[in-house]
């Protein structure tokens, strides 16, 4: 019992301070690698003794000047619900970080230690009902604020984000369909089987095009360009107009937390999780014959690794759509998600389904 | 006679706009990477600690000429007043005493937070009073009062300077 609760503590500090550092780093990454594209230099003046580390002080700089400031709630604003919104926006953020494996079991001693904080069986439809509850927050957001803007940031935030999730749960059906099962660390584990011998079976080889629909109702949920409608800068502010201080910064966290959270389940759900082509328990067995005798620990380091390493390409490439496209018009943005994400996902998976007929499975 | 724009309809590949995504991404990967590796060539100048070379053909910096006797040239014609887009040369002319000489100015005012350089007050000067040297005068100023460039504290130069 004991050995379950440390096991537990310390896995919930790992994830949720990877992900918070993964967060604040993000801030910094936007930012700086906004700057590279558009062949500028980027943040570079924050410093501690005239050592700028190319600008990582940057987002401690940000989180003490957040602090700092004055903590402002409109006197026609719901001063309780105006509170509330940030806490709510940013809790179910970090509740989905629990249901992700991101690694094998590790075996210590004569006792199993499932690398995901939480083992849940319902691993997807989880992720996605808590996934929804983020509305709440921006929606009480818009509505508290007593702000006519904020208000349609809310009202923005909110449609988009229910239409964009019916896109992205049928994009999953596909994946449920294939793997029979909704439990994520099953369904990392299935996608390190080979699929003929040679090409592992990760989702984006057996559903490459759920991957498309995934990653667009992905950037939808998040609210970041090329959807970001709900914030908007140049029309309406967004749902945050009338925030502040550290309740500001909450959203933003969210926002950034979110993409965290994307790249994971996308790594997840369509490139293997923790799982590197090839390598089993026992370490690379290639098709062509040559096998690479690795112990247990190095396997699930390398596996650990390697599930950071996707994280981050995801992240990257999550940032570098936000600075590739522009913000699409609100009509068409719901075009998207209702005309074409979902007639899309049904076909995906009217097509899955006779493939699984025809040839019994996947 | 006004162009007719032709809209091309776009083809089924561009409307599915999977492509075209790729193709704007790959553009901008392609200047990241470059970045990344070469950030030194990053055309950024950073200003306070480096300043940009100005051009030596920039002429940013008003003079008043003077006649060899050390007075002004101006004669206080209003000329350049008038030229001037931002408005931003004030004269206020008085009558000279020698009777030879019709008006000279009392007062003559550049206000350089208006200036916008476009050098037409040099174009305009009948009597080549007023010329611009290369360089350029300081454009900020806590006090406004010293952005207003008058005869005490313009350049006055003879032509030989």
């Amino acid at each position: 019992m004991l050995f379950r609760t440390i096991e537990i503590i310390v896995k919930l500090m790992i994830v949720i301070g990877c992900g918070l550092t993964l967060t604040s780093v993000l801030t910094w990454a936007e930012r700086k690698q906004s700057a590279l594209m558009q062949d500028r230099i980027g943040p570079n003046r924050a410093n501690i003794f005239k050592f700028t580390l190319f600008g990582l002080f940057h987002p401690m700089a940000d989180g003490i000047k957040m602090i700092m400031k004055e903590d402002f709630i409109p006197k026609k604003g719901i001063k309780l619900l105006h509170t509330l919104a940030p806490m709510i926006a940013l809790f179910p953020v970090f509740l989905i970080l629990a249901a992700i494996p991101f690694g094998d079991t590790l075996i210590i001693g004569d006792k199993e230690v499932h690398l995901q904080v939480i083992k849940l069986n319902i691993g997807i439809i989880f992720i996605l009902g808590i996934a929804s509850t983020a509305i709440f927050g921006t929606i009480l957001a818009g509505y508290s604020s007593g702000n006519n803007y904020s208000m349609f940031g809310g009202m923005r935030a909110a449609s988009q984000m229910i239409s964009y999730e019916i896109g992205m749960g049928i994009s999953l059906i596909g994946l449920l369909m294939v793997y029979q099962t909704a439990q994520l660390d099953v369904m990392v584990k299935m996608q390190g089987e080979m699929l003929w011998g040679f090409l592992p079976k990760w989702g984006i080889v057996v559903q490459p095009f759920a991957f498309f629909l995934f990653m667009a109702a992905a950037i939808g949920e998040n609210k970041r360009t090329p959807f970001d409608l709900p914030e908007g800068e140049s029309e309406i502010i967004g749902y945050f107009l009338e925030y502040s201080s550290m309740k500001f910064a909450m959203f933003f966290m969210a926002e950034f937390t979110e993409i965290v959270i994307s790249s994971a389940l996308i790594t997840t759900l369509f490139f293997g999780g923790y799982q590197i082509p090839y390598l089993f328990e026992t370490g690379f067995h290639f098709p062509w014959g040559t096998i690479i005798q690795l112990n247990h620990y190095t396997v699930v380091i390398i596996q650990t690794t390697g599930f950071a390493l996707k994280v981050l390409f995801f992240c990257w490439l999550m940032l570098l759509l936000r600075w590739t496209l522009p913000r699409v018009r609100y009509d068409q943005m719901m075009n998207i998600g209702w005309k074409i994400l979902l007639p899309l996902g049904l076909l995906n998976l009217f097509i899955t389904g006779i493939i699984i007929m025809w040839i019994g499975t996947i | 006679m006004g162009k007719i724009l032709e809209h091309k309809e776009l083809t089924f590949l561009e409307r599915t706009y999977i492509p075209e995504i790729i193709r704007g991404m790959i553009v901008t990967t392609k200047h990241f990477f470059r970045n990344l590796f070469n950030w030194k060539k990053i055309p950024t100048i950073q200003y306070p600690e480096v300043k940009q070379e100005l051009s030596d053909r920039l002429r940013g910096k008003h003079r008043l000429m003077l006649k060899d006797d050390g007075s002004l040239r101006c004669t206080a014609c209003f000329l350049c007043a008038t030229a001037c887009p931002a408005l931003c040369i004030h004269i206020t002319a008085a009558e000279h005493e020698d009777p030879k000489v019709e008006k000279y100015p009392i007062e003559y005012t550049v206000d350089i937070s208006k200036c916008v350089f476009c050098g037409l007050c040099v174009e305009a000067c009948p009597c080549d009073a007023i010329r611009m040297d290369a360089g350029l005068t300081l454009t900020t100023s806590y006090d406004r009062q010293k952005l207003n460039l008058t005869i005490d504290n313009l350049p006055l130069k003879l032509e030989k300077d």
